[in-house]
């Protein structure tokens, strides 16, 4: 009986992923208040699915976490638990671990096992109807998860530095910084340097390990950057502590970032699992028992993964440690201990039930099937039921109407030569043809589309998580999400759009106290929005921040030898920030500052035919603006005719178009022709010598030049003229044939002729390799200069 | 019919090239004044001969690239990659288009003659004559009512290196 259950899993994983994305946006938009039920059976029916899914495919370690994520929500939309920001935190780390799981079994990522468990424990004890209390806010965990550094144990007391609410209104926070093993003599200079920062007390929480209480109005990076001097800053483990009153009634006001592994915790239902051996030992022994029984019931029912599928999931496997389970780990409550081991004996059981299903391919095929109906139907109510079809059939459509919409052209070309009195029943139908042939060309099209709303979903968590972290407060606004977008545009703006968000969060937004001394609101308001405009989409990201400092960045750019001077105009002035290395955010964070980023958001940004400007004034904010084509496939081309042939040449690579005047061309002794052009000097390219093609015009004045720009180096391309602009779907050359220096790719012209599309930055190499023009840099690059030998001035 | 059974042993031999058979369906084609085989499951299409672009530097047989329906496919002029003196293109100008793996490729030949069944008795061994084309792309011969005719593996002769057709062929 061995069937190949990988071929499910893709859905599995596809399926789980949707479901994950769906709960994390339900539990953001839930309300800890008054909950709605039917938000809280959706979120329920997201971990029954997956649990379902995961047990199907024998992905114990999922099944685990969601069985107890599952337990909780089931309490509280029953109604035996009240929903805290707590839980809705709880499930926001879970979702994380889940993800992190189902990447871990997709790309072999790694999966830490110590996460994990801590997550499945927070559920447990919430679920215990104990409210877990958690000391810290911990919205600076900033080290990550560092094991070295030892989590404070409940009973070592702590010293008597307090943070009061009025205060905390005055921008103060308690800090608890953990430290990893330091001398007596480190302890003390790291007292006296945070002392610069406010007040502060040192306690030990055990031996050898000491934690520095620090009150102060500076940030948890300034507190890493002092440490750093002194300690490992990655060892450190940096938590708000809460108000001298605080009890455990309070809720922290930020979630606990998953990453804070290490993060410590008070009370026993929490902190009893611990990996650092001093602790173990001291504080636990007494009461501590190694919980062995976890790893026994997982042997029960799980082994390595193709056991499990080969026999029945391995229910009757021999025991062995599943691989994923959590290390043995010490617990400090019995009833804790009683409740996982029941918890167990359910999974155990919901395996058991799934274990019976396997032996018969079909219905395993029709429970998963099941369970993926569900809450696609339920959840989504108002949105209608979907098919999932590969790529290349939506692509190899696309094709097919794109060949028609070129024949339809042809026959409407030719048709309109015919005399329209004759043939009037047929100049109609020809019409009526290309009405349809539009529509379908639309729609056809607009299956590819996507909403914004996939990228921009993604958001809200972020900026919740960093604007905690950077003790920020961040109203976040989007609008135009239904704006829709080529997928595999949607999939690349991503990453750029990722980082413009956090660079507005970080350097964007000023903290409460600088906006309300400006006479701001103190939160402050980031907005998203997406929109078309003519044949292309617009996406801005807004904040209203401090804005761009023309005169810091002028400065800036003047140090870093850019070549800038005061007339610049602001938008010039903007765009210096794109380029590699710059950066003039005062202090680096980990969230962004160091300066790599914007250049390369501006050539991602670049590679899909868009462009970014800035528009920026000081004191009320920035809107970092991109524009994109709407799909990949098609290019915004201006076609330029070269003897009997026409090229097209991408649009957004043209700076301008003009018919030099004699007195305006230069000759370079052995460097060729150069154009004068608004006090610039530039090569010129000439494309009939490059591509040894035959033309009558062979001076730049007969004819016409387009100035390029690529990778920051300009060019003047010298063609006969332009014959239009139009958008052209792109071909690849290479499918059949191979890759033409100096060419990107081909398109189909109106006539069904084939054009050219010519690969700017590639040419601009080209004339820079040939002694034809400035010969200032060598390229070694062998391709090009097997085509350049014929060329000459 | 010792030869015959040494002539398919050879001609399997080439199996990897996508020859499976020397038996079976083969268009023939002109090329100068030679007869010319392919086997006929490569054969996509045969179209005549225009609206070619051109790209540049090029070798001069590799004429541009046609638009065929939505395809980008390169076009070869077999005529001038073996120097057959006189090269015209009108409305007789017959290309076929082959269908290599996927890859698709259109080649100019001066005509196209016909569809022919070949059975085993009708090949003969790779002899050792000049032919326009080179002997390590023919993979046997053909008599059919007196006329001879060479069975090419247009596979291999057209991802050769020569005929420069495949990224391979730059580097």
């Amino acid at each position: 009986m061995t069937v190949d259950m990988s071929q499910f899993y893709e859905v599995f994983f596809d399926e789980a992923e949707e479901l994950l994305a769906e709960a994390e946006h339900l539990l953001l938009g839930i309300d800890v208040e008054s909950p709605d039920v039917e938000q809280l059976n959706a979120i329920f029916r997201a971990a029954h699915s997956i649990k379902g899914g995961a047990a199907t495919f024998g992905f114990m370690d999922m099944t685990e976490i969601t069985h107890v994520l599952e337990n909780l929500l089931d309490k509280i939309r029953k109604n035996e638990m009240a929903l805290t920001t707590e839980h809705v935190d709880a499930f926001l780390a879970a979702k994380d671990v889940i993800k992190m799981q189902v990447d871990g079994h997709r790309h072999g990522s790694d999966v830490n096992a110590e996460q994990v468990s801590d997550v499945a424990m927070m559920l447990k004890s919430l679920s215990e109807g104990k409210a877990a209390v958690v000391v810290e806010a911990a919205p600076a965990a900033v080290a990550e998860a560092a094991p070295a550094a030892a989590a404070p144990a409940a009973d070592v007391a702590k010293p008597a530095l307090t943070i009061t609410a009025d205060e905390k209104a005055k921008g103060m926070t308690l800090y608890d910084v953990g430290l990893p093993t330091v001398t007596e003599k480190d302890l003390a200079n790291l007292k006296d340097e945070l002392a610069l920062l406010g007040e502060v007390a040192v306690y030990q929480r055990s031996e050898n390990v000491h934690a520095v209480l620090v009150k102060t109005d500076s940030s948890a990076d300034d507190i890493v950057s002092i440490c750093s001097f002194i300690v490992d800053a990655d060892a450190l483990v940096i938590q708000v502590a809460g108000e001298a009153s605080s009890a455990p009634e309070v809720t922290p006001p930020a979630a606990a970032p998953v990453e804070a592994a290490a993060e410590p915790a008070a009370d026993a239902g929490y902190g009893f699992f611990d990996n650092d051996p001093i602790i173990k030992t001291d504080a636990k022994a007494d009461d501590g028992r190694v919980q062995v029984a976890e790893e026994m019931g997982y042997g029960l029912f799980a082994s390595n993964g193709e056991e499990q599928q080969e026999e029945g999931y391995g229910f009757f496997a021999p025991f062995k440690p599943h691989p994923d389970a959590p290390k043995a780990q010490m617990i400090g409550d019995d009833n804790a201990a009683a409740a996982m081991a029941k918890a167990k004996a359910e999974t155990a059981a919901q395996v058991a039930s799934t274990a019976e299903a396997a032996p018969k391919e079909e219905r395993r095929q029709q429970q998963g099937r099941r369970e993926g109906d569900k809450p696609a139907a339920a959840a989504q109510s108002a949105e209608s039921t979907s098919i999932r079809v590969g790529i290349e059939k939506v692509d190899q459509l696309i094709n097919l109407v794109g060949e028609l919409v070129i024949t339809q052209a042809m026959i409407e070309q030719r048709v309109n030569a015919l005399d329209p009195v004759d043939n009037e029943a047929l100049i109609n139908s020809v019409s009526q043809l290309t009405r349809n042939t539009r529509d379908l060309q639309e729609s056809v099209m607009s299956i590819r589309m996507m909403p914004m709303d996939f990228v921009f979903s993604r958001f809200p968590r972020m900026v919740r998580d960093l604007a905690g972290k950077l003790g920020k407060k961040v109203e976040f606004v989007t609008s135009g999400a239904t704006t829709e977008l080529d997928k595999s545009l949607i999939e690349r703006i991503v990453d750029p759009l990722t980082h413009l968000v956090r660079n507005s969060v970080d350097h964007g937004i000023e903290k409460p106290e600088v906006r309300r001394e400006m006479g701001k609101p103190e939160s402050g308001t980031l907005t998203l929005s997406a929109a078309h405009k003519g044949g292309s989409i617009v996406i801005e990201v807004t904040d209203d921040g401090g804005g761009l400092n023309r005169d810091r960045i002028l400065a800036k750019a003047a140090s870093n030898g850019l070549p800038v001077n005061e007339s610049m105009t602001d938008n010039e002035v903007f765009s210096l920030i794109f380029a590699p290395g710059f950066s003039t955010a005062e202090v680096v964070t980990d969230v962004s500052g160091r300066g790599v980023g914007m250049d390369v958001v501006k050539r991602n940004i670049t590679s899909m035919g868009g462009h970014i400007e800035i528009r920026s004034a000081l004191g009320y904010g920035t809107t970092i603006s991109i524009s994109l084509p709407l799909t990949l496939a098609i290019l915004d081309g201006m076609s330029v005719s070269l003897g009997k042939s026409v090229y097209v040449v991408p649009l957004n690579l043209i700076v301008e178009t003009l018919q030099p005047r004699a007195e305006d061309l230069k000759t370079v002794t052995g460097e060729g022709l150069m154009v004068h052009v608004r006090g610039e000097y530039l090569p010129i390219i000439a494309l009939h010598a490059l591509f040894n093609h035959p033309t009558q015009i062979t001076t730049p004045t007969d004819g016409v030049l387009l100035i390029l720009e690529a990778d920051g180096k300009k060019s003047a391309l010298f063609v006969d003229r332009l014959v239009g602009q139009q958008q052209v779907v792109i071909k690849s050359l290479e499918t059949n044939f191979k890759r033409i220096p100096g060419v990107s790719g081909a398109t189909i012209m109106g006539d069904g002729s084939v054009a050219l599309i010519l690969d700017v930055p590639a040419i601009i190499q080209m004339g820079q390799t040939t002694n034809y023009v400035t010969g200032g840099m060598a390229f070694s690059n062998q391709n090009y200069l097997t085509s350049q030998n014929t060329i000459n001035a | 019919m010792s030869t015959s059974t040494e002539m398919s042993n050879s001609l399997s031999g080439n199996a990897g090239n996508g020859l499976k058979t020397a038996a079976g369906e083969y268009l023939t084609f002109v090329l100068g004044s030679e007869q010319y085989g392919i086997e006929i499951l490569k054969v996509q299409e045969i179209r005549g001969y225009d609206a070619v672009t051109q790209i540049a530097n090029m070798p001069s047989f590799i004429k541009g690239v046609i638009n065929l329906r939505g395809k980008i496919v390169p076009i070869v002029d077999l005529r001038i990659k073996f120097n057959l003196g006189k090269v015209e293109y009108n409305e007789f100008t017959v290309v076929i288009i082959l269908n290599l793996n996927g890859r698709i490729v259109g080649i100019v030949v001066d005509g196209v003659s016909d569809v022919r069944e070949l059975r085993e008795e009708h090949l003969r061994e790779v002899p050792s004559l000049v032919t326009r084309i080179d002997t390590k792309y023919i993979v046997g011969l053909a008599t059919i009512e007196q006329e001879m005719l060479i069975l090419v593996d247009i596979d291999k002769l057209m991802t050769s290196d020569e005929m420069q057709l495949m990224e391979a062929a730059v580097h």
